[in-house]
């Protein structure tokens, strides 16, 4: 253990680790980082959505390829499904698909599958008397799920989709793979430009990662809490 | 893709199958080994976790928050790149006299997932009557022997579902360690994708082989739940 720690490599990139070449250029690093994070998790929860209440339809031919589906994407690793989008997409789309595409596509597909699970347990959670007190009362069956049963149920998901949120973020890491210059992929440059410095760099994005990830999953207990004090009353 | 010839004899025989079987020992040695020593240091911090003795607790939930809350590509890349300045150099020789990239993906995986482990095993061990404890207390045990002898063997009985879970998740998290060129399953899959030109077979073939592994899992867990959780439902 020589014990030389030279965290100047740290300031010296601090801007590039952040953003990377913005304004001047696209975004990158920590910037894109989230930008990558937020619109996954706001096209997934439309997906997880989706896919959640496909798989719960007493249409069996709905429900069989829809779980299938899901049971299939839960059951690879999230860099093959952003290998087959990379591999897929251009064939699909008929041309060049811009990397942040291609990763954005594979982590809310990969994510929409968790998040239906979630979608399912937290419809089948709520009582069935409220089904069949609403149906009693006149709506139809998809006025029943999108006014009575979905408001509750989704306010019951909402700490687990903050975790989803904190998953996508560890996730975008991936999107290195790909050569999409979010914080992973502006760390090893840096690590390539400047040799020296892998302990300090990977330790600092590691901190960075940690800080934002913790922020939401304090948030996600929080919410947990308060939830679970105003079912109490 | 319509004038797309499709090959499957690349990936049925052949050099291009021992390449794609090679990667998938690869994967199934990371994920063996990452889920025994994972599971050894995952029970050592829940008992941490739950010990009386504040340090030692604050000790444990740093390591569960960190480990938890940081991507597991950073962590390889950290053990990888990183870690020769923060390790003995006798450990250091060792490691880069050995393969030193599957050390350091099993270091990492191993690490990624004792934290995940950790928490499985200590709601387990919540799981388990409190009174338990107390009546171990009263007849003698200290608390690390009723632990060893009273609780722990109850707790890992109704740990193991979540457990051969964890083992999923390693073996679908190994494929990230082909980022610092272990060649497991993934890693080889591109690799017959580069050297082809028969990327979708390739990938189908590495896909089945996952949803393989997932299908046995979740039959295992299954049959474990009907066998020994709930003997009298079968």
């Amino acid at each position: 253990m020589d014990g030389i720690f030279n965290f100047q490599v740290i300031s010296d990139n601090f801007v590039y680790f952040m953003i990377g070449r913005f304004p001047q250029g696209p975004l990158g690093g920590l910037g894109l980082t989230v930008y990558l994070a937020v619109v996954s998790c706001i096209l997934s929860f439309f997906g997880g959505l989706i896919l959640g209440l496909l798989s719960i339809s007493k249409r069996a031919w709905i429900r069989q390829p829809v779980s299938l589906f899901i049971n299939i994407v839960r059951g690879m690793p999230l860099l093959m499904v952003i290998f087959w989008m990379y591999f897929l997409l251009p064939a699909v789309m008929g041309g060049t698909v811009p990397e942040n595409h291609t990763v954005i596509m594979g982590l809310t597909l990969f994510t929409s599958a968790y998040m239906s699970q979630i979608v399912r347990a937290g419809i089948e959670s709520i009582p069935r008397g409220q089904t069949e007190a609403a149906i009693s009362t006149g709506l139809r069956q998809w006025q029943v799920m999108v006014f009575i049963i979905l408001p509750q149920a989704l306010r019951n998901m909402i700490p687990s989709f903050v975790n989803q949120f904190v998953s996508l973020i560890k996730d975008t890491s991936l999107a290195f793979i790909v050569g999409v210059s979010e914080l992973t992929h502006v760390s090893t440059q840096i690590n390539n430009r400047t040799m020296a410095y892998p302990t300090e760099i990977f330790a600092f994005i590691a901190l960075v990662y940690f800080v934002l990830c913790y922020m939401f999953t304090t948030f996600s207990r929080w919410l947990e809490e308060r939830l679970a004090w105003r079912k109490a009353i | 893709m319509l004038n797309y010839q499709f090959d499957w004899s690349v990936v049925t025989s052949g050099k291009y199958f021992e390449w794609l079987v090679s990667g998938f020992k690869v994967t199934l040695e990371l994920s063996a080994l990452g889920i025994v020593m994972a599971f050894v240091v995952g029970l050592v911090i829940a008992v941490m976790r739950m010990s009386h003795f504040r340090p030692v607790r604050w000790i444990a939930v740093a390591y569960l928050e960190f480990f938890r809350n940081t991507p597991l590509l950073v962590q390889i890349f950290f053990w990888y790149f990183g870690s020769y300045k923060i390790l003995p150099q006798a450990v250091n020789d060792w490691l880069t006299s050995t393969n030193f990239e599957f050390a350091a993906a099993v270091i990492a995986l191993t690490i990624y997932t004792s934290a995940f482990i950790a928490e499985d095993i200590r709601s387990g061990i919540l799981a388990i009557p409190k009174e338990q404890m107390e009546a171990a207390r009263s007849a003698g045990f200290s608390y690390l022997r009723a632990m060893q002898y009273i609780i722990l063997p109850q707790a890992v009985r109704i740990t193991v579902p979540p457990l051969i879970g964890q083992f999923l998740n390693l073996a679908k998290n190994s494929s990230l360690a082909m980022t610092i060129g272990v060649m497991e399953l993934t890693y080889q899959a591109r690799q017959v994708e580069s050297y082809t030109f028969k990327g979708f077979e390739a990938f189908t073939a590495a896909t089945l082989v996952y949803l393989g592994i997932s299908v046995a899992i979740t039959a295992m867990v299954h049959q474990y739940n009907v066998r020994v959780l709930n003997p009298q439902r079968a």
